[in-house]
């Protein structure tokens, strides 16, 4: 395989007609609105049936295991515990994503080897007739627990009374520093300083659809086809390889369509990926397993527990000249998926802002709850809450206005790419290709309309009324490599036929793909069908996260059609008789230029029928390409340098990551009584870049503004001590219904990326991104006392209304002046 | 020992259908697994998300509350019977699709029996009703606002359709019945 390197070449050309950049309804919705779509769990109908016994305990030692009253189970095909594993599916799960820092990485073990460490963990694993069965199986396993001390929290975690880890005493699994100038020092020195701590709950992903697996073994074939429910099936396919000791010629994962994922269904491979393939293999059965909701919230993954402390130096025009942030990250009882999250906070902190000096420390600690893994955003929520908070702030201890103060710490459309001096997630420098930071902002002020609030503010208030404003803003790492690949190739009906590795989970991939071929070959959308996530049909590639097909396989597809459409453009040149130069490729035809309607021309279908020399016709299209039916030719039959075929398999491998732009702006009101918070308006401005498709881009934008809202108002992940998940269910976990999410405004900036031939950037998170800065904003705005912590529900203002009362809670310093300065 | 199995008959957007089976097992199992409609999604089995939700004698229910015994003799329309007479995307689908109402669409063929209940009882919602509409629903992809326009495009949609009918609503009605009355492709092939 050879990649190409990424050519910071001029953007594709900008084109006011064609597929690119319209907002085409998309193609995978005459088979998904008909309720044709094919989830995991509407295939597989005759599988047998997959369900875990796991542990009640956070953490405990498994003493012992009767599986003797499963046996009498009608329909019960198997029991396995830790005990019956062999070869490598007994060791631990992968380490995916090594790391210098992560100094003490554990991951679990498919099956409880003798210690569980989470409520939620499997520990034995039946297989029955069908899932009613299995599950009336395991309820007939007896374990004999020996419960042992559970960490929970962060305070906890960090404290080490109990360790999570016999051999990780400190609970300490990674531990980093990055800085950029001497920060310490710059806040020494600084005229004002400040002292914030700032704390992040946790929350899920929470897919509509759970995860799930289908393993089919053909013992004849010697060959296992898996399809599972995640977001990356080239990646699962290498790891049950490698676990199942099998050559990865004979493994395939298909990834069927997804009910979505945002983040969690991209750790792989989990405990029953390998367990379903491994006893489809052993029992030489079809085996399925489809998570339910409650194991969803109890053995999938988490994410945001963060705990910050942070010191900021500035000066008195609210210029940051230092600032030293320190936190602790709750990455659960494992951690598979390495440190991303912490380190995407710790960068991604830094937003469209230049500091004087930075200084960031994490440690990422281990506790007795469900693994942390990338949700949405990714550690990027936190980061931009944090560095939001500080400037909200400094604006108020300096009686300035929040805007103000943004605008004079922002980086500027002069100064191009902008390097903050930092590591990226992809172990590459943290450099802004481009953007114009304060037209976003002052975009969405404008929205908004923040000069006017103070008579929104007066009248409300008039009427008994409590409304607040804030906004935030934020920069996104979208696109990250290493690469995606794309195959394209034109049938001999002249549909075109795309694939690419990377999977898809309602992103619209079929349609804003198609887009990008039917524009690149002049073709109808209609025409080109798209594949995705299916290694039989493409072997390579990384997966769907971090933002990043638009910009991977949307170039990838780019780069791959513009090799069919030179080679379509080659042979019609010699079937026409041709110059190169003087064909045009439009509508599905390659014509010559400047001979009107009845000139020479040749249909695409009749290059690909051409493209493929034949000694066998097997239809009357496929005779004009046999040996007797042309001119007779001196040449070989395929010339040399060309293949077989009207098709090609191009690559994108991106030097690094590009990086999308945005400001969100919102007016809340707070209910002076009850302390219900109610979103008047949600105003986005966004710049991702070329949009492909900017219908299916505003769509991401709500989808992520929901999530952000979600986040900022309702869903929490609350345990107790004993590390019990007191609410893993959908009764309990609160996620928006349509009256929780506000109207959402959007106006789009688009800023081409140079690095990348589309010139497009990623929108998959942005949405979220700056949900809890921006409420916190608002609502603080609106009470008068500063907001640290989020979540924050109603009974929780109702108690810092309380203490703010008592005086335990010091005013802001602009609610203690008349007027509000704040508003300019 | 084996389960013991119970008859039932029901008829699934037009289709009567004889099953046997288990006191416990249910409606959403037997529409999916017995039945191969799998247009029905289960996002949470215990009743709040709403992905499950069909029609029972015309009215929204959850069926991964429901046990298949209970439904004996009642008639059931799924999201596969919400698709037009030839099988293409009836006329609530088709505003989903127009307004992008659904992204993974996992959720969407609850939202689509609920709104299909509704506009039926209430043809012409502001966005403030449509919204109400859909208010016991989860959606994790959308936001919501795109599903608050499917309803009422599909609203427009089935009005516009109601007008092109020279007799009214009883013709719409047919229509709709006609569609009830075709099997999907997968039914047939369970």
């Amino acid at each position: 395989m050879t990649i190409a390197p990424a050519r910071p070449a001029a953007p594709a050309q900008e084109t006011t007609s064609g597929p690119f950049g319209a907002s085409i309804p998309r193609r995978e919705d005459l088979r998904l609105a008909a309720g044709d779509g094919r989830y995991l769990d509407d295939i597989g109908h005759q599988a047998l049936a997959a369900a875990f016994l796991r542990s009640p305990h956070a953490h405990a030692r498994v003493r012992d295991i009767d599986v003797s009253g499963a046996l009498e189970v009608d329909g019960l095909v198997a029991v396995y515990t830790y005990e019956d594993l062999d070869g490598r599916v007994a060791e631990p799960l992968p380490l995916l994503i090594p790391h210098p820092s992560l100094h003490a990485p554990r991951t679990a073990y498919p099956l409880a080897n003798g210690i569980v460490r989470h409520v939620g963990e499997p520990v034995v694993m039946v297989v029955a007739r069908d899932r009613y069965l299995a599950e009336d199986a395991v309820d007939r396993v007896i374990v004999d627990w020996e419960p042992l001390p559970a960490v929970v929290g962060l305070p906890a975690a960090f404290e080490a009374r109990h360790a999570v880890h016999a051999d990780v005493p400190d609970n300490v699994a990674a531990h980093m520093v990055q800085t950029v100038g001497d920060a310490p020092a710059a806040i020494g020195a600084a005229p004002y300083t400040m002292d914030l701590t700032l704390e992040i709950e946790r929350s899920a992903s929470m897919p509509l659809e759970g995860k799930g697996v289908l393993a089919r073994w053909d013992a004849d074939d010697r060959s296992l086809r898996v399809y599972s429910s995640t977001q990356t099936s080239t990646s699962v396919r290498f790891a049950l390889a490698a676990k199942l000791d099998l050559p990865v010629d004979r493994v395939e994962v298909v990834t069927p369509d997804v009910g979505g994922g945002f983040g969690v269904k991209i750790v792989h491979p989990w405990p029953e990926e390998v367990l379903v393939a491994w006893a489809a293999l052993r029992l030489g059965r079809e085996v399925k397993w489809v998570e339910d909701r409650r194991e969803h919230f109890i053995s999938s993954a988490h994410e945001r527990g963060q705990l910050h402390t942070v010191k900021v130096g500035f000066d008195a025009d609210g210029h940051i000249l230092g600032l030293d942030v320190r936190f602790l990250h709750d990455n659960g009882a494992y951690i598979p998926y390495g440190i991303i999250v912490p380190i995407i906070s710790s960068t991604q902190l830094l937003g469209p802002y230049k500091l004087g000096a930075y200084r960031v420390e994490f440690h990422s600690m281990y506790t007795n709850t469900v693994i942390v893994t990338p949700y949405r955003g990714a550690g990027r929520p936190h980061g931009v809450f944090v560095m939001e908070r500080v400037m909200d702030a400094l604006a108020d201890r300096l009686g300035l206005d929040r805007a103000e103060v943004r605008r004079r710490n922002m980086i500027g459309p002069d100064e191009m790419p902008y390097d903050q001096g930092m590591i990226f997630q992809d172990g590459r420098p943290l450099i802004y290709d481009t953007g114009d930071f304060p037209e976003t902002l002052r975009r969405a002020l404008a929205m908004v309309d923040w000069s006017g609030f103070q008579a929104v503010r007066d009248a409300a208030r008039a009427e008994g009324r409590r409304v607040g404003i804030g906004v935030a803003a934020y920069v996104e790492g979208t696109g990250v490599g290493p690469y995606e690949g794309a195959h394209v190739r034109v049938d001999t009906t002249g549909d075109v036929v795309v694939a690419t590795g990377l999977t898809t989970q309602g992103q619209g991939h079929e349609t804003a793909f198609a887009q990008i071929a039917a524009q690149e070959l002049g073709v109808p959308v209609e025409r080109v069908k798209v594949t995705t996530g299916d290694t039989r049909r493409f072997k390579y590639g990384v997966g769907t996260f971090a933002s990043r097909a638009a910009v991977m396989s949307g170039n990838a597809v780019a780069a791959a059609a513009g090799k069919v459409r030179a080679k379509a453009l080659r042979i019609a040149a010699q079937a026409l008789g041709a110059d190169l130069t003087e064909l045009v490729l439009s509508d599905g035809e390659i014509a010559v230029r400047g001979f009107g309607p009845d000139g020479p021309r040749i249909a695409l279908a009749t290059v690909a029928v051409l493209a493929n020399p034949l000694r066998y016709a097997f239809d009357e299209e496929a005779k004009r390409a046999t040996q007797f039916a042309g001119p007779p030719s001196d040449g070989p039959p395929v010339p040399e340098g060309e293949e077989p075929g009207l098709e090609a398999t191009g690559w994108y491998s991106p030097i690094r990551t590009t990086f999308a732009n945005g400001a969100h702006a919102v007016i809340v009101e707070t209910d002076p009584e009850t302390a219900e918070i109610r979103i008047l308006r949600y105003c986005v401005v966004h710049d991702c870049g070329r949009m492909i498709n900017p219908m299916i881009v505003e769509g991401q934008v709500h989808g992520g503004v929901a999530q952000g809202v979600g986040g900022a108002l309702y869903e929490r992940m609350v345990y107790d001590p004993d590390g019990q998940l007191l609410n893993a269910s959908f009764m309990d976990f609160l996620m928006p219904y349509a009256s929780e999410v506000p109207h959402i405004e959007i106006d789009h900036l688009a800023s081409p990326s140079p690095l990348n031939p589309l010139g497009v950037k990623g929108i998959g998170e942005a949405g979220l991104i700056p949900g809890h800065a921006v409420i916190a904003s608002a609502v603080e705005d609106a009470e008068g006392f500063r907001i640290d912590r989020m979540p924050i529900s109603p009974s929780e203002l109702f108690d810092l209304r309380r203490r703010h009362a008592a005086g335990e809670v010091p005013p802001l310093h602009r609610s203690s002046k008349e007027g509000r300065e704040d508003i300019g | 020992m084996a389960e013991a199995t119970h008859p039932v008959e029901l008829t699934v957007n037009g289709i009567p259908h004889t099953l046997a089976v288990p006191a416990r097992r249910l409606l959403a199992d037997s529409l999916r697994h017995d039945l191969g409609l799998t247009g029905t999604h289960l996002g949470c089995e215990h009743g709040v998300c709403g992905a499950c939700t069909v029609l029972l004698d015309g009215e929204p229910v959850r069926s991964c509350l429901l046990f298949t015994v209970t439904v004996d003799g009642q008639e059931v329309t799924t999201m596969e019977g919400c698709r037009a007479a030839d099988g293409g995307l009836g006329p609530v689908q088709r505003a989903f699709r127009e307004c992008h109402g659904l992204q993974c669409g996992f959720c969407t063929p609850g939202f689509v029996t609920t709104v299909t209940a509704y506009l039926r009882d209430n043809p012409d919602p502001t966005a403030e009703e449509a919204r109400e509409a859909i208010g016991g629903n989860l959606c994790r992809c959308t936001g919501y606002q795109n599903i608050v326009a499917s309803v009422q495009r599909a609203a427009e949609i089935l009005r516009a359709e109601a007008r092109r009918a020279p007799r009214g609503d009883d013709r719409a009605r047919d229509e709709r019945g006609g569609a009830e009355a075709k099997p999907a492709p997968r039914a047939e092939a369970s």
